[in-house]
Order: structure tokens, then sequence, then C-alpha cells
């Protein structure tokens, strides 16, 4: 179990720094920027979701808190909702999407 | 050191468990021990070599006289909640009263775990024999019934051992060859892959190959 995890909850945006294995030897470290829109499960099982909009298309990916395979995640933004889950951002695109996404008061 | 073929166990419960490649095992965490040695079966006395190993304290003030008479043989100050024989080749190579825990024992890849299913009642040939379900909608009527149990004027009876609604579950139920993930003797924990027989709390046997 991991615990260096920073607080975050659904509609925060963050930066998932995700350790990709490219051969034996290389690895490099990709950065998947997004809002979590679902945390599920809990302790050991947990895992979060996060929605980008990649060149027009929704992209979402699912990972688990305490997979070793993120270097590090990083809490950009905390938004304000009022749901656990956000999928209704899912029918919504560009600007109606981002304006759900408020600073916390 | 003593070859005891298996111990005594909790299940504890199912978590998983990562890899450093991220790869995650679904484990079943089972507490492992301590057991004491309270009798010696030997071929001459008994017929057979085994090990009586007695598993999970429980005060004197909870357990029969018989019990206490037992165990204050090979000197415990307690009785137990779990008494159990497991084989070995020689019994002389334990002692009365001596606690075996995972340390002491050999543990391969591979265990055979042996517990008690949880009980699911009164069940119906859909649950308790995975037979096809009919369609629950378009007049069917046919839900869960489990249809034909045989043929007409030729046998006129039911053959043997045909599978029927009934009690499912509650059954000693052995896992062969599960395997195991991880082994923390300072925590008597064992760590096996999948799912082990019986509720949380519940005893099982591990027995090693």
């Amino acid at each position: 179990m991991r615990l260096d995890v920073p607080d975050f909850r659904p509609g925060d945006r963050v930066k998932v720094h995700v350790r990709i294995r490219e051969s034996e030897e290389k690895e490099r470290i990709q950065v998947f920027e997004g809002v979590v829109i679902a945390r599920k499960g809990s302790g050991l099982n947990e895992t979060f979701t996060v929605r980008k909009e990649s060149y027009g298309v929704g992209v979402e990916r699912i990972f688990p808190v305490h997979s070793p395979r993120i270097d590090k995640i990083e809490l950009v933004e905390e938004g304000r909702h009022n749901r656990a889950k956000l999928y209704y951002l899912r029918g919504l695109r560009g600007k109606a999407a981002r304006h759900k996404v408020r600073k916390r008061i | 050191m003593a070859a005891v073929k298996g111990l005594l166990g909790r299940k504890v419960g199912m978590t998983r468990v990562f890899s450093e490649e991220g790869q995650v095992t679904p484990v079943t965490v089972i507490e492992l021990g301590p057991c004491t040695v309270l009798q010696k079966k030997t071929k001459e006395r008994e017929g057979y070599n085994a090990v009586q190993l007695g598993f999970m304290p429980k005060p004197f003030s909870r357990v029969s006289r018989p019990h206490i008479g037992h165990v204050e043989k090979a000197g415990a100050e307690h009785g137990f909640q779990y008494i159990k024989e497991f084989e070995v080749d020689d019994p002389d190579a334990f002692e009365l009263g001596q606690v075996i825990t995972l340390k002491d024992v050999d543990i391969r890849l591979l265990v055979d775990i042996t517990g008690t299913t949880k009980g699911k009642g009164f069940a119906g040939t859909v649950k308790r024999h995975g037979f096809s379900r009919g369609r629950m909608g378009h007049g069917s009527k046919h839900h869960r019934q489990m249809g034909s149990i045989g043929q007409s004027a030729f046998p006129s009876r039911i053959i043997k051992g045909k599978r029927m609604p009934g009690r499912m579950g509650g059954k000693r139920y052995t896992i062969k060859n599960s395997m195991v993930v991880d082994i923390r003797p300072d925590d008597n924990l064992l760590l096996v892959k999948g799912a082990v027989p019986g509720a949380r709390n519940q005893m099982v046997m591990v027995k090693f190959k």
C-alpha cells in the first residue's frame, strides 16, 4: 500500500505519472492529465477513473490507486461537484464539461 | 526440521497483491499456526504415523474436562478451538507440547487447502448443479424449474444419483494445488492465489506438497 497518495476527490483535475515499460530496460513516464470522475473500492482495491478529451475524443483510464506502476499523482486543480460519480460529464463536450469544474470554496 | 505435512489455519479474508510490474493477483490471506503438538500417533499403537495438532487457544473455562485432561498431557496451559491430525513420516521427531509455526515448515509452490464451504441452504438445480434456466418471459412459465427427470414406462423409475434440488454447501471441500503467493512467517500469514472454501474466520487445513 502506498502512502504518498494525495487527497483528491471526484471533480479534481489530476496529473497521473504512469511508468511505461518500453523494453526490458527502458522505462519512461507518461503523464495522463484529466478530471477524476469516480473513485471506487476501498483499501488496496481502490481505483479511480480519470477522463480527458484528446483531439476531440473522450479518453478514460482507470487506475488502481495503489498500483506500483503509478509514479506519482499530482493534484492540479480542485473541483467542486454535487455527486460522487461524475459520469454525466461523458455526455458533455468542451466548455460545458469544463464549466462544471469550479474552484472549491 | 519437523516435517509435518500440514497445519491448521484460519481464513482471514481476501485482498490483492501487486507485483512490481503492476500485475494484480487476487489472494486469500490465511493465518497459519502456531499449532501445538498434542498427541503422537504411531504405527505400533494406532496403526499409522501422525501428530495431533491444536490451533487457536481457548480458555480452560470454555472447554470440557476430558479436553483439559487431554491437552494437559502435552503441557498446554489452555484448551484449543480446533484439534486435527496430520500425517507425518516420523512421530518421534516431534515432542508433546512443541509449537509449530510457519518458520518450522517447508512450503513449496503448491498447497492443498481443505475447508467447509459456506452453506447455501436448500438450493434449486440452477444454483446447485448449474442447470440452464428457462426464459423468464414470453409466457414460458419455465423459469428455474428442473425439467424432465427421466423417461416413461421404461424404466418407470428415476435413475439413482439424478441431480435435484437440495441442501447445498456446508460441506468439506478441498482446493488442490493452490498457488502460494507469499509467506510471512513473522505474522503467521500465508497468501494463496484465488479463493479458499468457507467464510472468514473459519478453520482451514493447509497441506504441503
